[in-house]
C-alpha cells in the first residue's frame, strides 16, 4: 500500500499525457456502452420473445388481412391455450413525423396475452366500459404530454372512418412495462369500436397472437394451425414470436450489422491507441526503474507498481465512460422516437467491466515484464 | 524572406524526424483514419439509399394518390377515376392520342432473402400497359416482358440479386396462384428494381381488388405542366385525390432512414474526434518534449517563435491529413458499392441499395481529419514556442 504514492507520483509528472489517455479511454467506453444499447434497440425483442406466444399471420404478407373467424378455429386445436388478435391501424397524430405504433385489440384477452404490460385495475375496467377508450404506453403519453381524459384525434390514411373525419379515442389509461425490454411506446384501441368505425375490411384483422401451453410442443401446433387454413382462400403462417421479430430485424438487416460493426471497430482501434501510449511513458522510464532495483525492488515489486499505474488509467477512464452510458440510458430512451427501447443490458456492462480490466493489465503487462526481467547495470546504462 | 526560410528550413526539419517517433506517429495516423473512415463508411449508407431514391424521381412525372393517402400501400383509387385521370390537361400523349398514364396496384409479397434465408417483404407491382413509357427508364435485360393476361412477372435487378427464386424461367407461389418469371429489368439504379411487376388486371384477379387500384403514374408534356394538371386533377368534383411529383414523392420517404443515418454517423464520429483529439495532442506534446532541446537550440541560433510553432501545426497537420486520406481510401474500398437491403417504412416492404462513397463525403471527412489536426497541434505548438530557451537547453 505504501508504493501507492510512487504510483500516483508517476501518474501525476506527465499530468497531461494521463488526463488524455484517461480521455481517450473515458470515449471508448462510452462508445462501448451505446453500442450495447444501439444492439439492444435493432434486435433486442428477438431474445426477449415469449416463448409461449405464437404469431399467425396471412401467408403471403402481413398487409394482407385475415378473417376474425380464425379465432374461434384456432382455440380449438390441442395445446393452444389463448388466443386473440391485433390489426396495424397506421394513425397518424398530427404529423407523419410523430410516428408511434397504434393498433387495435380485444381488452378482454390483452392482458393475459401481454403480460409483459401492466395498468392499474380501476383503467383496465375503464377501458372495458368506453367503447371509444384507448390506451397508450408510458413512452409515447410523456413523449406528447397526454393524460387520462384526454381525447386524441387520429388521422389514418390505410382506414377512412365512416364518418368521413379523423378517428377520435379517449386516453382512458396508460400502461407500463413489467420488464425492461417491453416497448412501451403503443397505444392500443378496441377491436370493436374500430370495426364498427370503419368504411371496409369488416370482420378483418392483421395478426393473431396464440399463448401456448408447452413450448416443446410449439413445432406441433404451428403445424396443426396452418393445416387448419391450409387451401383456404387466406392459408396462414404460424412462427414462434421469436422467429416473427427475428423475421423484422433481418429486413432492417444489413444496416444495424454495419453500425454495431462499425461501433464495434471504433472501441478496439481507439483502446489500441492508447494501450500503446500506456504501454510507451512505461517504456521510456526503463533507467528509473534500473534505479529502483539497484535500490532493492524485488522483480515482483516493479510488476506491481508498473501494473497498478495501467490499471489506475484504465479503471478511472472506463468506469467515467461506461458511467456516463449507463447513467444517460437509466431514465429510459434518451431519443423515444427513433429507439423505443433503449438501455444497456447488464451482461454487457459486466463484459464491459472485464474489458476495462484487460485493457489495464495488458497496456502494462508487457512494459512491466520487460522492466522486471532488466539487468541493473544494463537499465541504468541505457538511460546515458 | 528570411522569415520564410526560418519556417521552411524548421518545418522541413520537424517532418524528417517524424521517422525517428514511428510509434506515435502512426498511432495519430491510424486514429484519425478511424475517424475519417467510420464517418465515410456510416453516411455512405444514406447516400446510397438516397441515390436510389433520387434516381427513381423525375419532375416531369406524377403520382396521383387519393387525397389524404401517405402512400401507395394506404391509397386507393377505382377504375373510372382511372379514366377522368388520363383525360387531365398537361398529359404527355402517345402518337393516337393515349396519355401516358398507368394505373398501378402495389402489394407486398413474402419471398426469402438470399442472405439469411429468412422472409422479406418484397413490393409487387400490377402495372398498366403504358408503365414502361411513362418512366421512360425501363429496360429488359434478361428473357422478356410479360405478356398481359397471364400470370407472368418481370423482377427488377436489384430485387433478383437479394431475393431467393426469382431467376428468369424458375415460378413463384403467392396463395394458390403460380407466377412464372420471365425477364429482368433495370430502372436507371432507382427504386423499382427492389420491385417485381405484373400486368395489373391480372394482379386484381389474383388478390380480389375487383376493379380497383392504388395509383396512377403519369407523364406530363412538360415538367411546367405540373400546376396545370394538378389544378386540373383536385379541382374536379368527380375525383378526390392528390397529385405529388414522383421526385418529392420518393424524397419524402428517403428522409426517415437519413435522418436515423446522419443522426448516428454524426454522433459517432464526433465522438471519436474526441478521442482522435486526445490521441494527438499526446502524439504531438511527446513530440515537442522529445526536441526540447533541438527547439532550445533552434531559437538560440536566432530562429522565431513563430517559425517554431508553424512547423510543428505543419507536422500535426501532415499527419491529421495522412490519417483522413488513409481512412478515406479504406472506406472507399471496403464500403463503396456494397451491396444492402433494408426496409423503407413508407411501403413497409425492402428497398435494395449500394452504398456510395461520394466525393462530398471524402471532402468533409478530410474537413474533419484536419481539425482534428489544428486542436492537436496548436496546444503542443503554443508550448514549444515559450519554452525558456536556458533551462530548456540544459534539460536530458
Amino acid at each position: 500500500m505504501k508504493f501507492l504514492h510512487l504510483v500516483w507520483r508517476n501518474l501525476t509528472r506527465k499530468k497531461l499525457r494521463t488526463i488524455l489517455t484517461i480521455g481517450s479511454i473515458f470515449v471508448a467506453f462510452l462508445l462501448y456502452g451505446i453500442l450495447g444499447a444501439v444492439k439492444l434497440a435493432l434486435v433486442g425483442g428477438v431474445e426477449f420473445a415469449d416463448a409461449n406466444r405464437l404469431v399467425t399471420r396471412h401467408r403471403v404478407s402481413i398487409i394482407q388481412p385475415l378473417p376474425v373467424s380464425y379465432q374461434a378455429r384456432i382455440a380449438r386445436i390441442p395445446g393452444v391455450n389463448l388466443v386473440t388478435h391485433q390489426s396495424w391501424f397506421g394513425g397518424i397524430y398530427q404529423d407523419p413525423k410523430n410516428f408511434f405504433p397504434n393498433m387495435a385489440v380485444e381488452p378482454e384477452t390483452f392482458w393475459e396475452m401481454n403480460p409483459e404490460f401492466t395498468m392499474p385495475a380501476d383503467q383496465k375496467e375503464a377501458w372495458q366500459r368506453t367503447r371509444t377508450g384507448a390506451i397508450v404506453g408510458v413512452t409515447t403519453a410523456n413523449r406528447f404530454g397526454w393524460k387520462i381524459g384526454d381525447r386524441i384525434p387520429l388521422n389514418a390514411p390505410i382506414w377512412p372512418s365512416k364518418s368521413g373525419g379523423a378517428w377520435e379515442f379517449d386516453i382512458v389509461g396508460i400502461f407500463e412495462g413489467t420488464k425492461k425490454v417491453a416497448d412501451t411506446s403503443a397505444m392500443y384501441f378496441r377491436f370493436d369500436a374500430f370495426d364498427e368505425g370503419r368504411v371496409y375490411g369488416t370482420g378483418q384483422t392483421g395478426w393473431f397472437q396464440i399463448r401456448v401451453d408447452d413450448p416443446q410442443r410449439a413445432a406441433a401446433i404451428v403445424a396443426a394451425i396452418d393445416e387448419e387454413f391450409a387451401n383456404s382462400p387466406a392459408e396462414t403462417k404460424t412462427e414462434p414470436e421469436g422467429a416473427f421479430m427475428q423475421g423484422f430485424a433481418s429486413q432492417v438487416g444489413d444496416i444495424g450489422t454495419i453500425v454495431t460493426a462499425i461501433l464495434g471497430a471504433v472501441f478496439f482501434t481507439i483502446l489500441l491507441v492508447a494501450g500503446n501510449t500506456m504501454a510507451q511513458s512505461v517504456r521510456e522510464r526503463v533507467e528509473e526503474i534500473g534505479v529502483l532495483k539497484a535500490m532493492g525492488f524485488t522483480n515482483g515489486l516493479v510488476l506491481a507498481v508498473v501494473l497498478g499505474e495501467s490499471m489506475l488509467i484504465a479503471c478511472v477512464g472506463g468506469a467515467i465512460g461506461l458511467g456516463l452510458a449507463l447513467l444517460a440510458t437509466s431514465g429510459g430512451s434518451p431519443v423515444p422516437a427513433m429507439f423505443p427501447v433503449f438501455y444497456i443490458p447488464t451482461p454487457h456492462a459486466i463484459v464491459g467491466v472485464v474489458l476495462i480490466v484487460a485493457l489495464g493489465v495488458i497496456a502494462g503487462v508487457l512494459p512491466a515484464v520487460q522492466a522486471m526481467r532488466l539487468r541493473v547495470a544494463e537499465a541504468l546504462r541505457r538511460g546515458g | 524572406m528570411n522569415w520564410l526560410i526560418q519556417v521552411l528550413s524548421v518545418t522541413w526539419f520537424a517532418l524528417r524526424t517524424i521517422s525517428q517517433r514511428k510509434g506515435a506517429a502512426a498511432a495519430t495516423v491510424i486514429g484519425i483514419g478511424g475517424v475519417a473512415m467510420v464517418f465515410v463508411g456510416v453516411l455512405s449508407i444514406g447516400a446510397g439509399f438516397s441515390a436510389v431514391m433520387g434516381s427513381t424521381g423525375r419532375d416531369d412525372i406524377v403520382l396521383v394518390l387519393r387525397a389524404g393517402a401517405d402512400g401507395e400501400l394506404s391509397s386507393g383509387i377505382g377504375g373510372p377515376e382511372v379514366k377522368l385521370i388520363a383525360d387531365a390537361p398537361g398529359l404527355a400523349r402517345a402518337a393516337d392520342g393515349t396519355a401516358l398514364a398507368s394505373p398501378e396496384l402495389f402489394v407486398i409479397i413474402n419471398i426469402p432473402k438470399r442472405s439469411t434465408g429468412t422472409d422479406a417483404n418484397v413490393p409487387f407491382r400490377g402495372v398498366g400497359p403504358a408503365a414502361g413509357e411513362v418512366r421512360g427508364n425501363v429496360q429488359i435485360v434478361a428473357g422478356r416482358m410479360f405478356e398481359r393476361g397471364r400470370n407472368e412477372v418481370i423482377a427488377g435487378a436489384q430485387a433478383a440479386r437479394e431475393f431467393a427464386g426469382l431467376d428468369v424461367g424458375s415460378t413463384i407461389k403467392l396463395g394458390n396462384t403460380e407466377w412464372a418469371v420471365v425477364g429482368l429489368f433495370t430502372a436507371s439504379g432507382g427504386a423499382a428494381e427492389s420491385e417485381m411487376w405484373t400486368d395489373a388486371s391480372v394482379l386484381q384477379g389474383a388478390y380480389q381488388r375487383g376493379n380497383t387500384y392504388q395509383s396512377v403514374r403519369v407523364r406530363l408534356s412538360s415538367a411546367e405542366q405540373f400546376q396545370v394538371a394538378k389544378d386540373a386533377l383536385t379541382t374536379n368534383p368527380q375525383l378526390n385525390v392528390k397529385v405529388v411529383r414522383e421526385g418529392e414523392f420518393f424524397a419524402e420517404q428517403s428522409t426517415v432512414l437519413n435522418g436515423y443515418i446522419t443522426t448516428i454517423g454524426y454522433v459517432i464520429a464526433f465522438l471519436m474526434s474526441l478521442g482522435a483529439v486526445f490521441g494527438a495532442l499526446n502524439t504531438m506534446y511527446g513530440a515537442v518534449a522529445a526536441r526540447v532541446r533541438e527547439i532550445a537550440t533552434l531559437r538560440a541560433l536566432g530562429f522565431g517563435p513563430g517559425p517554431v510553432v508553424i512547423s510543428i501545426l505543419v507536422e500535426s497537420l501532415a499527419l491529421a491529413l495522412l490519417g483522413g486520406v488513409v481512412g478515406g481510401v479504406a472506406a472507399y474500398l471496403a464500403f463503396d458499392g456494397f451491396g444492402a437491403a433494408t426496409m423503407n417504412w413508407q411501403t413497409f416492404s425492402q428497398v435494395a441499395f449500394a452504398f456510395r462513397v461520394t466525393p462530398e463525403l471524402l471532402v468533409q471527412a478530410a474537413i474533419i481529419a484536419v481539425f482534428i489536426g489544428l486542436v492537436g497541434g496548436l496546444f503542443p505548438a503554443v508550448r514549444a514556442a515559450r519554452l525558456p530557451i536556458a533551462s530548456a537547453l540544459r534539460e536530458t
